[in-house]
């Protein structure tokens, strides 16, 4: 009797239609794509984008150069380079992000004692040469300058979680 | 100045020439749109909403399409046989073409009116495997060969039970002449058609068209998760393109054929049904529009069944074809000859 009805139920393509059934009912479903350029999804406040150095509000550079973030980077991007400053005070002479070598973990941001080196929700950027990914202390202040208010604002929603 | 067209058009040569475009040019714009379609309806059943940035609403995706493949480079392949390098996509898209001359449109449209249409039609779908099994061996490519060993069994194999299939047309409206088997459906509105009677044949017919085609789920000659892209992998620009072409026009008659030996072609399902009481209006006469919609339907199949269906293994596709298809197909025959004794109504009729 089994045997009948696998017979039946082969001979009258009875699960091709059940197939057929279910891409016909998707047919005529919402469509879920999110149209690129035009719309996006939402992003969390936790998102590791584009990295970023702060700065105190009196404008004081926040990277002390202990060099955590250096010596955690799983992929070795980050090299920094340290030297006292004329007030007496340890600060970097050069701190440089390999973005072509960065894998994105966010380490650097965790082991970052004061806060300075952050990743921000920034991931449509691009580089004509391979040296424009290369970001220097210089571009990284500069990230940090334009973003601030939402990096601050990111990090006071994480507050809370931490 | 009106006279003088005429006169032109009275011109065999002339006429012939006038109604060939009048048969290629829609048919090469149905396949362009066929592609697009295609992309659509099966991005839509993947919850997708496929091209939509060319034109508005992607309506220029095949134009821009077509434009990039014309101007791609042509490659040879090293140790490629170039004469047949070129010859195998003309021959797919000439026996491609071909075949339309004998579909008709119409009681009257029709630009090669034949006594062995179907015949003619069976044997331009085989001759168009030769521009598969040449492209192949040409191309001087492992990958290429192998689909084209694959088409050949196939095509072989599901072109007996189509064969088969079409038979029982043949029996059952005692004509190779497609207008008269559409004809022979006439008198009583959709009960008349011969997808009643021959139902198995039907399905077979149109399963075995899908797999003469090469289409999905028969798609083993292109098997892209195996081997690439089958035996047109090594083609390039304008010779890609018309394989692509003859594909869609394969496709396209194969869904026509469907239509008129099946299902009554351009005659109406509402005509001679009394009890509906539409008399001679528009939706009881036999037009144009009734054979496109019925076509349209078994186009829109074509990518219903890519959409759904995984690829068939090739053993599968093999005892498909000899163990399942051929069998029910000879039974059937005999079953059609019971009934054209029986005179069984309204189909057997002895006219």
């Amino acid at each position: 009797m089994k045997y009948l009805t696998q017979f039946f139920n082969s001979l009258f393509l009875a699960e091709l239609f059940k197939g057929l059934g279910i891409t016909g009912r998707y047919f005529f479903k919402k469509k879920i794509t999110v149209q690129y350029p035009e719309e996006k999804t939402p992003q969390s406040f936790r998102f590791r984008g584009l990295h970023a150095q702060r700065r105190y509000a009196n404008g004081e550079e926040r990277c002390i150069a202990c060099k955590l973030c250096e010596a955690i980077c799983p992929a070795l991007a980050i090299s920094i380079e340290s030297e006292e400053r004329e007030d007496g005070t340890r600060r970097t002479k050069s701190y440089d992000i390999d973005l072509t070598k960065c894998i994105f973990c966010g380490f650097c941001e965790e082991s970052c004692p004061v806060d300075s080196i952050v990743e921000t929700r920034i991931f449509e950027y691009h580089g004509e040469e391979k040296s424009d990914l290369y970001m220097t202390k210089e571009k990284l202040l500069a990230v940090g300058d334009k973003y601030e208010k939402q990096i601050a604002a990111d990090r006071a929603e994480d507050a809370s979680y931490r | 100045m009106l006279d003088l067209i005429l006169s032109i058009y009275e011109i065999p040569v002339i006429n012939i020439l006038v109604k060939i475009v009048a048969i290629l040019v829609p048919l090469l714009l149905t396949v362009a749109y066929f592609t697009y379609i295609e992309r659509k309806v099966i991005g839509y059943m993947q919850v997708r909403i496929g091209p939509n940035r060319v034109g508005p609403r992607g309506w220029l995706q095949p134009i821009a399409d077509a434009m990039k493949l014309m101007f791609k480079e042509i490659i040879f392949p090293s140790g490629a046989n170039r004469v047949l390098f070129i010859i195998a996509p003309t021959i797919a898209i000439s026996t491609a073409l071909a075949a339309w001359a004998v579909v008709p449109f119409g009681a009257e449209m029709v630009l090669a009116d034949i006594n062995v249409a179907l015949l003619y039609i069976l044997a331009m779908t085989s001759i168009g495997v030769y521009g598969v099994i040449l492209a192949g061996w040409s191309s001087n490519s492992k990958y290429a060969i192998m689909s084209t060993l694959r088409t050949a069994a196939q095509v072989v194999s599901y072109e007996i039970a189509m064969g088969f299939a079409l038979v029982g047309v043949v029996m059952a409206a005692r004509s190779l002449n497609i207008g008269d088997i559409v004809q022979g459906q006439s008198g009583s509105g959709i009960l008349g058609w011969y997808m009643w009677p021959l139902l198995p044949l039907f399905v077979i017919y149109f399963v075995s068209g899908v797999a003469e085609t090469n289409r999905a789920p028969f798609d083993v000659a292109e098997g892209e998760s195996e081997i690439v892209a089958g035996f047109h992998v090594e083609y390039s620009g304008i010779l890609f393109a018309i394989f692509f072409l003859a594909e869609y026009a394969n496709m396209i008659l194969i869904s026509v054929m469907a239509a008129l030996l099946f299902m009554g072609g351009w005659l109406s399902p509402f005509a001679d049904v009394s009890f509906l009481g539409l008399g001679s209006s528009f939706l009881a006469g036999s037009s144009i529009i009734w054979l496109i919609s019925k076509t349209v339907i078994f186009m829109f199949l074509f990518l219903w069944f890519r959409a759904t269906f995984p690829r068939y293994r090739y053993d599968q596709i093999m005892r498909l074809g000899w163990k399942v298809f051929i069998p029910i197909t000879i039974v059937w025959i005999y079953v059609v000859g019971i009934m054209y004794y029986a005179e069984l109504a309204p189909w057997f009729i002895k006219g």
